[in-house]
């Protein structure tokens, strides 16, 4: 090095420690004292959609009350009423107005948490959907099934609705069930004579299943003009619902079908029960490093909320954090570009890569007549995919390490007399799964896994 | 010099065996089990015949050493006697040997080995006292201790801890340790080490030896002046110091007395001297228990029942989840190596280091008479699984042989039995099968029920040849509390 050269370098040096350390000066620095680095959620920002037959205006966001909080971790802990009013409060502050809810959710009670703190806000300042949740065989009949939907309403203490939903057609024995639960016995005649009398003024039906079902109900649109349809769409069941279980529909065949038919789609799972945003370390880090300011489940949100004919895209928000991003992603929402569009398909591609079992924690197999933990123990696992504590075998690098948690983490995450092993296999919880998980064999197969783990025979 | 270095490996032993019983997780007994093969019982009944040569020419040599270091019952009454020495100091005294009680229990010892009495030999045994004390005692607390950690751990993301359940094996067992802690207690913090030279065989026998031990304590008299200070530190009650006489078969060579004496009149050497044969008798009645530690028992009692009722009320918003209850088995179940129960007889000396070491809450001490607090199988917790062989690794007794996985899976230790009334396929109407998908053996078919009828129920037929009796299919089964399959042991245990 010459004593120019030197001299170079020495001045560059001084330079550049001078800038970094004028960036460390706190009056430098735009972020720091009295101003958050995310800044505000503006309040009246929220993007709308228009109902094309009432032209009422419904926030693109749309609260799922299905994950609603409850007092303690406890599966059996009630509500926590507090908590969720503020989540209602903060959300209608913020524009969102519509709330789906069911008889079924969070052990029957969500529709009465809801109704309570809805209660509390001008009627005309939001919409309320609400579903006929009558699985069971026990509630199939005429006056089962007429009770539940009165009950709905004294339950959300409202005297009309404004979005009745048919839940989840197409599951269990898809047309047979169908046909049980609102054709023999006249249901869903008797909600045509409801909407008519305004007590529900919008009609629809959520899909899950055969989707022959699904096709039927729309080649029947011109007899019940469905007001609107509720499907499951995300990036990963866009094109690859197939791949995941061969008796799913993509997404895009049943998004294709209502735009086709001009019927607005009402988006559920989104984010797969949070399975978009639990992801591999390596889509965490292509995610991010496009959109750092971003966090990773805003764009599954803003993937669903791109199409022009959702009405709403509903998001099961537990926590406030939830909302709160949530909000930042919607107020407004930024459209994918086409480029955003093939970038995230990429990613759908890369996601497959990982044998995730696809259970979003809907808990509708809940409860297993038997003891087991079903959710839990397929969140462990999924957990565990994504951590790469997956080991394929003993030769793998991080084996012991990977085994240890595993196992520790499975003891600590489901007690041991609700694991696998206990699946008798009596298959009384695959027809309740609206993502047809075949939970009994994945079960099976995740004990397996824990055998070997155990026996060290990986 | 000779006390630090007694004190020393005293303590060092006293920790490491003490752990041998805590540590669930193996570690230790891998570094540390030959603790257990070098005590003296153990190793009479696994006819480890190096070791008791050893342990017979270490007494020869120096006296009753083996009852000062490596018998953790006697340093836990030197720790009792320690804090006894706090509150009153030089508080001991010379009293006579109490020779025929000694001899008496020797005689029941040795008779209760002959004739394969488990239960007696198991209640006398030094090493095995402890055993029972470390698992029912100190193993609650330790595993507390432990799964505080592990809750503190979960919360920080860190596998570095786990829970373990702490749970009762037999509360027969649990009394007997907590008596026998409550009354070692009393007596060593009262008068030092009674227990070693009146009841415990293993003292007497090394005692006779000891008579004859080539170093030993020796009173010089030129320089002895009576002033008894070594008879009133001396926690074995063997110095009479007015006729400047020490009992060695009762001296535990503790070297307490050396440092005592102002004159230096007392040194560890090869002098011969006349040993002390007083035989006298002097009935002194054992000291009632205080109320303070029965209060005390009591609260370790209470807190252990409230454990388990809080276990039950975190089942959730999950179904109910009956607690398993155990079947009525003809034949009890040992585990395999122990080769049948007539061997388990006689040679387990009931120290429990099996029960501590079994991650499967597979065994527990035994409840019945003639094989009482020796271990027995029972399946409602765990199944004895395939890949895990810690009692067969950790007895020390030879009671349960060393055996390898690959001899696990041929060891037919029971067998099953099928349960008709209490099956899922036919009682609930359910496929079922859980019982022939877990068997390691593979000795279970699901068959229909209805011989004509191939769709009807499947249940369980098991070929009894196959079957090894680990008890993967009664833990595993879905009937509650009863399973629908359980398991019968075998006398004598076969190789398949």
């Amino acid at each position: 090095m010459d004593r120019r050269e030197f001299l170079k370098r020495m001045g560059v040096g001084a330079a550049a420690t001078t800038a970094v350390l004028a960036g460390c000066d706190s009056r430098n620095n735009p972020v720091t004292g009295d101003k958050a680095a995310q800044g505000d959620i503006p309040t009246d920002k929220m993007t709308y959609r228009t109902n094309p037959k009432t032209g009422e205006k419904v926030s693109l966001l749309g609260y799922g009350c299905m994950r609603w909080p409850a007092v303690s971790d406890d599966s059996n802990a009630e509500l926590d009423q507090e908590a969720i009013n503020s989540l209602v409060d903060y959300a209608l502050a913020h524009g969102v107005n519509y709330f789906d809810t069911s008889p079924a959710y969070c052990k029957g009670f969500s529709e009465r948490a809801t109704g309570i703190a809805l209660k509390r806000h001008p009627r005309e300042k939001y919409f309320i959907a609400t579903k006929l949740s009558n699985f069971a065989s026990s509630t199939w009949s005429r006056d089962a099934s007429l009770a539940m939907y009165h009950n709905s309403f004294k339950e959300l203490q409202v005297d009309y609705i404004d979005y009745l939903l048919l839940h989840a057609v197409g599951m269990g024995e898809g047309m047979k069930e169908y046909e049980a639960r609102y054709i023999d016995n006249g249901v869903l005649d008797f909600l045509l004579e409801e909407r008519e009398a305004g007590r529900i003024r919008n009609l629809g039906f959520s899909y899950h299943g055969d989707v022959r079902v699904f096709d039927h109900l729309l080649a029947q649109h011109d007899r019940y003009h469905w007001d609107f349809v509720q499907i499951q769409l995300n990036y990963l069941d866009w094109n690859h619902a197939k791949e995941i279980n061969p008796r799913n529909t993509d997404a895009e065949y049943l998004y294709g079908e209502l735009v086709k038919r001009n019927i607005p789609a009402v988006i559920m799972e989104p984010l797969l029960g949070g399975r978009l945003s639990k992801v591999n370390d390596h889509i965490v880090a292509r995610l991010k490093q496009r959109e750092p300011d971003r966090s990773v489940a805003s764009w599954a949100f803003r993937f669903a909320g791109s199409f022009p004919d959702v009405l709403t895209v509903l998001s099961g928000m537990t926590y406030m954090e939830h909302l709160q991003d949530n909000l930042r992603t919607f107020c407004p929402l930024q459209p994918l570009t086409e480029k955003e569009n093939a970038f995230l398909h990429e990613t759908a591609d890369l996601m497959m890569l990982y044998p995730t079992v696809p259970c979003n924690d809907c808990k509708y197999c809940m409860p297993c007549p038997y003891g087991l933990d079903i959710p839990g123990i397929l969140l462990h696992y999924n957990k565990c995919v994504n951590e790469g504590n997956l080991p394929e075998s003993r030769q793998a690098a991080n084996y012991r390490e990977a085994r240890r948690a595993f196992l520790i983490g499975y003891d600590r995450s489901v007690p041991r007399l609700r694991q696998a092993n206990h699946c008798i296999g009596c298959n009384q919880c695959v027809a309740h799964c609206p993502q047809r998980i075949n939970i009994p064999k994945e079960l099976q197969r995740i004990d397996n896994f824990v055998e070997h783990l155990k026996q060290g025979t990986l | 010099m000779l006390r630090k270095i007694r004190l020393t490996l005293a303590v060092v032993c006293f920790v490491l065996i003490t752990l041998l019983f805590l540590d669930f997780t193996g570690t230790v007994h891998s570094w540390f089990g030959w603790l257990a093969r070098v005590q003296f019982l153990p190793a009479l009944l696994a006819l480890n015949v190096i070791v008791v040569v050893a342990l017979v020419v270490l007494t020869l040599l120096f006296g009753r050493v083996y009852c000062s270091v490596i018998c953790p019952l006697g340093v836990m009454q030197d720790v009792f006697g320690w804090f006894g020495k706090k509150n009153k100091k030089n508080r001991y005294f010379w009293s006579p040997a109490k020779n025929v009680l000694r001899y008496v229990l020797l005689g029941v010892m040795i008779v209760a080995i002959v004739l394969g009495a488990g239960s007696l030999m198991a209640l006398l045994a030094p090493y095995s006292a402890y055993g029972r004390i470390a698992q029912n005692l100190f193993a609650p607390l330790w595993q507390w201790g432990n799964n505080l950690l592990a809750y503190m751990a979960e919360r920080m993301d860190s596998y570095a801890f786990y829970t373990v359940d702490v749970w009762m094996r037999s509360l027969a067992t649990f009394c007997i340790a907590a008596v026998t802690f409550v009354l070692l207690g009393i007596l060593a913090w009262r008068n030092g080490r009674t227990y070693c030279n009146t009841v415990c065989p293993v003292g007497t026998v090394l005692g006779f030896l000891s008579r004859y031990s080539l170093f030993r304590p020796v009173i010089d008299t030129s320089k002895c002046n009576r002033c008894g200070l070594c008879a009133r530190n001396c926690k074995a009650a063997c110095i009479d110091s007015q006729n400047h006489r020490i009992d060695y078969s009762r001296c535990v060579a503790c070297m307490d007395c050396i440092g005592k004496c102002h004159k230096g009149a007392i040194s560890y050497t090869r002098d011969r001297k006349q040993p002390n044969l007083a035989v006298e008798q002097d009935n002194r009645e054992l000291v009632d228990k205080n109320r303070r530690q029965f209060l005390a028992t009591t609260a370790l009692l209470a807190a252990a029942s409230a454990v388990k009722a809080q276990e039950k009320t975190v089942d959730g918003g999950l179904a109910v989840i009956e607690d398993k209850k155990i079947p009525k088995r003809s034949t009890p179940i040992v585990p395999p190596g122990a080769q049948g129960l007539w061997h388990v007889a006689r040679h387990c000396t009931g120290c429990q280091l099996c029960v501590s070491a079994c991650p499967n809450g597979v065994l527990r001490p035994s409840t019945r008479l003639n094989s009482l607090m020796q271990p027995e199988a029972s399946y409602e917790r765990g199944y004895c699984r395939p890949e895990c062989t810690k009692c067969a690794d950790v007895c020390p007794a030879g009671a349960i042989h060393r055996i390898t996985v690959a001899d696990k899976s041929a060891i037919q230790i029971g067998h099953a039995v099928w349960v008709k009334e209490n099956c899922v396929p036919l009682t609930d109407g359910v496929e079922c099968g859980n019982c022939a998908r877990h068997c390691p053996a593979g000795a279970i078919q699901m068959v229909p029920s209805d011989v004509d009828n191939p769709d009807s129920p499947k249940i369980p037929v098991v070929n009894t040849e196959r079957c090894i009796g680990c008890g993967a299919c009664e833990n595993l089964c879905p009937a509650r509390p009863f399973s629908a399959i359980y398991v019968e042991g075998h006398e004598r245990h076969r190789i398949i």
